[in-house]
């Protein structure tokens, strides 16, 4: 089966100057956001341990950026810019890393951990890629009911080691399902690199499942946005899955406590100049917009989510037991924003 | 009202279902054409059609995963393990996304997973095992055990109608064996403990198969007035029930199916010790299977399964304390 290329999905872009602003907006927040959790975790006041996505923001990004508002979302840790996209306020991200009673999960759990089920996502488990199973059972009831959506997932290159990443590869080439897989590849599941993790391209095995493989720069929004959009329109129009292999690195530790020591210098010095937000910041100003007007903003409104943050309340103890089962009728995901051009003049699908 | 046995009980709630919510689907290995290994599904792909009544690969986690992904968009998957053993194999998907999804993230998960269990036929180390202990120690999993033809469709129409997952523990032992009265239509049987026989001199906890191995030992035993409390359901525990029935009793045997360690009947022992202290007349006695896997030859099985003989004497040296 042909391997679209990074080219291939580039061509002709469906991104208006105000969606390329946006999405640089998105990876913008994302960065700040992590960078501000880095510091409070610094000065003691973020719990537990710190996991970023330094230099990976285009994946989840662009591949969020393409999904609609009725799509659903299974976001993994390094993915904080697909909460941004779907409408996650910023003061909630940064009381979530808190272990605020205003973050996502009210302080049950911690980080990247969240899902806010008012805006269709579901937040990961550490066990990896379970997510992707859940994304395809999205995609299952969405194709028994006739619904044009999909659901997408990321997961990283380790997690194609594990069983449920060829369960869910099986399960949704078997059904044709509407889902898009996407392969966060960052060269290092924490310390282990690709070549003690598989001894063939995972995105290889798309084709040995009965579907499109298609690698991407993982450092390009846009690529992955077109990528991702393709994708889309092929779930719902029936033609099932696909995995995109998004080709990135992970600029910092597995977590805020490891020193990459394991990782050579020159590899993270040649990824450096390969920046996303780098990238999209010379699209948008190639396109006339006024990135340190973005960029001024974008600082505000860290600024003030972190006071807002900061101010909340910690959990109350005494609710540390409720919640544990649900009672009375169980209320589905709902719908999150999707801020694409295409979605607001489009079908109610939004595919251009 | 009709007879069922307990098999086809577990079958008309699943058909009930099916017809009264087009949420409802069956998944599950060789369940669709074949009609399930135990034909609990048997004609169903016929009424409701393969996308309802799904044969899906085969794959265990993908069941329980794909299940939660189809709940918290709007369906009410109802799955089925072939074995009840085989949910090792999807463990992880249910410990960890679907019992914590509600907790961590306010999303309820509507799923059932229906796990025949239990032993008594040969069918050895993989085919005979009782895990219902392994989800009562998992936050977020309700637990329920059926005993009679009319608890089994009752429960069954309570667990796929919970926003919670719900593991319904149906003994195979007592497919075909057991029958009763069922009343028709959908009603709902609460997971609550029920009394099966009423005593007073003391009383026998017990759930599943045990229920029936309990009544029978305890029918005619030397005069005795013996109570048999069938627990129904394990997660949530009836405490109030099996504290009712040790106050009135003073003297406990609790007899389960599965290996002794950590049991269901290690958790009731646990809140009796705690609750009932003052209640007791004599030691809490525990009648289970050792901590062994489940032998294949009858004569070692029956060694430890726990029998009608084992309950009589239990019951006796403690009627005697």
């Amino acid at each position: 089966m042909a391997t679209q290329t990074a080219q291939q999905a580039q061509a002709g872009s469906h991104l208006l100057p105000e969606d390329r602003a946006a999405l640089l907006r998105a990876m913008l927040l994302m960065r700040g956001l992590e960078e501000r959790a880095m510091s409070l975790y610094r000065q003691g006041k973020v719990p537990g341990s710190f996991y970023d996505g330094y230099g990976q923001e285009a994946v989840s990004a662009g591949a969020a950026f393409a999904m609609a508002p009725a799509d659903r979302l299974c976001v993994l840790h390094r993915d904080l810019a697909a909460h941004v996209i779907r409408g996650v306020p910023p003061a909630r991200i940064l009381a979530q890393y808190l272990g605020r009673a205003t973050g996502v999960t009210r302080g049950r759990d911690g980080n990247v951990h969240f899902g806010d089920r008012h805006l269709g996502c579901v937040g990961m488990v550490s066990m990896l890629p379970d997510m992707m199973l859940v994304a395809t059972g999205m995609a299952m009831a969405f194709k028994l009911r006739g619904e044009r959506r999909c659901a997408i997932t990321w997961f990283g290159d380790g997690s194609t080691s594990r069983g449920d990443f060829h369960e869910a590869m099986n399960w949704a080439g078997v059904q044709k399902l509407p889902v898009v897989f996407v392969l966060e590849n960052n060269q290092y599941a924490y310390s282990t690199p690709l070549d003690k993790q598989f001894a063939v391209d995972p995105v290889e095995r798309a084709a040995a499942y009965g579907f499109s493989g298609v690698t991407v720069d993982g450092n390009d929004a846009e690529a992955m946005f077109e990528a991702t959009r393709a994708a889309r329109e092929r779930a719902i129009s029936g033609q099932g899955p696909t995995l995109i292999e998004a080709v990135t690195m992970r600029m910092h530790g597995h977590a805020a406590h490891d020193d990459m020591k394991y990782v050579p210098k020159e590899q993270v010095e040649e990824w450096r100049k390969r920046d996303p937000i780098d990238r999209q910041e010379a699209r948008v100003t190639g396109a006339g917009g006024d990135v340190e007007a973005i960029r001024g903003s974008v600082r505000a409104e860290i600024d003030a989510a972190a006071e807002e943050a900061l101010a909340a309340p910690m959990p109350d103890p005494a609710g540390a037991a409720e919640g544990v089962f649900g009672v009375g009728e169980a209320e589905p995901l709902g719908d999150g924003l999707a801020p694409w051009s295409g979605f607001a003049t489009g079908a109610p699908e939004g595919v251009s | 009202m009709a007879t069922l046995t307990y098999l086809q009980a577990i079958s008309a709630a699943l058909r009930d279902e099916l017809r009264d919510d087009e949420r409802v689907l069956m998944m599950g290995e060789d369940i669709g054409v074949f009609g399930g290994a135990f034909k609990v599904t048997d004609g169903f792909i016929e009424e409701f059609g393969a996308d309802r009544v799904m044969d899906t690969p085969l794959a265990e986690s993908a069941i329980i995963g794909t299940a939660i992904g189809a709940a918290v968009v709007g369906m009410r998957p109802v799955c089925e393990m072939q074995f009840s053993d085989f949910i090792a194999c999807g463990f992880d998907q249910l410990v960890n996304v679907a019992g914590k999804m509600h907790y961590r993230q306010g999303l309820a998960v509507p799923i059932t997973v229906r796990l025949p269990s239990g032993g008594g036929f040969s069918g050895g180390p993989f085919h005979s095992q009782n895990p219902e202990a392994w989800f009562m120690h998992s936050p977020g999993i309700k637990v329920v055990a059926p005993a009679t033809a009319e608890d089994a469709k009752g429960l069954l129409h309570a667990a796929i109608r919970d926003p919670n997952p719900v593991c319904f523990m149906e003994h195979k032992h007592l497919y075909r064996r057991i029958k009763g009265e069922v009343p028709d239509g959908i009603h709902e049987t609460p997971m609550t403990a029920r009394i099966a026989r009423e005593g007073s001199d003391l009383v026998v906890i017990a759930y599943g198969a045990m229920v029936h191995v309990a009544l029978e030992a305890t029918e005619d035993l030397d005069g005795a007035s013996v109570e048999v409390l069938d627990l129904r359901s394990l997660v949530p525990l009836d405490t109030e029930a099996i504290l009712a029935s040790v106050a009135k009793c003073s003297k406990v045997v609790i007899l389960d199916e599965a290996n002794a360690t950590c049991a269901a009947g290690a958790q009731v022992a646990a809140l009796i010790a705690e609750h009932a202290f003052e209640d007791l007349d004599g030691p809490v006695t525990r009648v289970s299977t050792p901590d062994v896997p489940i032998p294949f030859s009858p004569p070692l099985e029956q060694a430890v399964l726990p029998g009608v003989e084992r309950v009589k004497e239990a019951c006796r040296e403690l009627l005697a304390y």
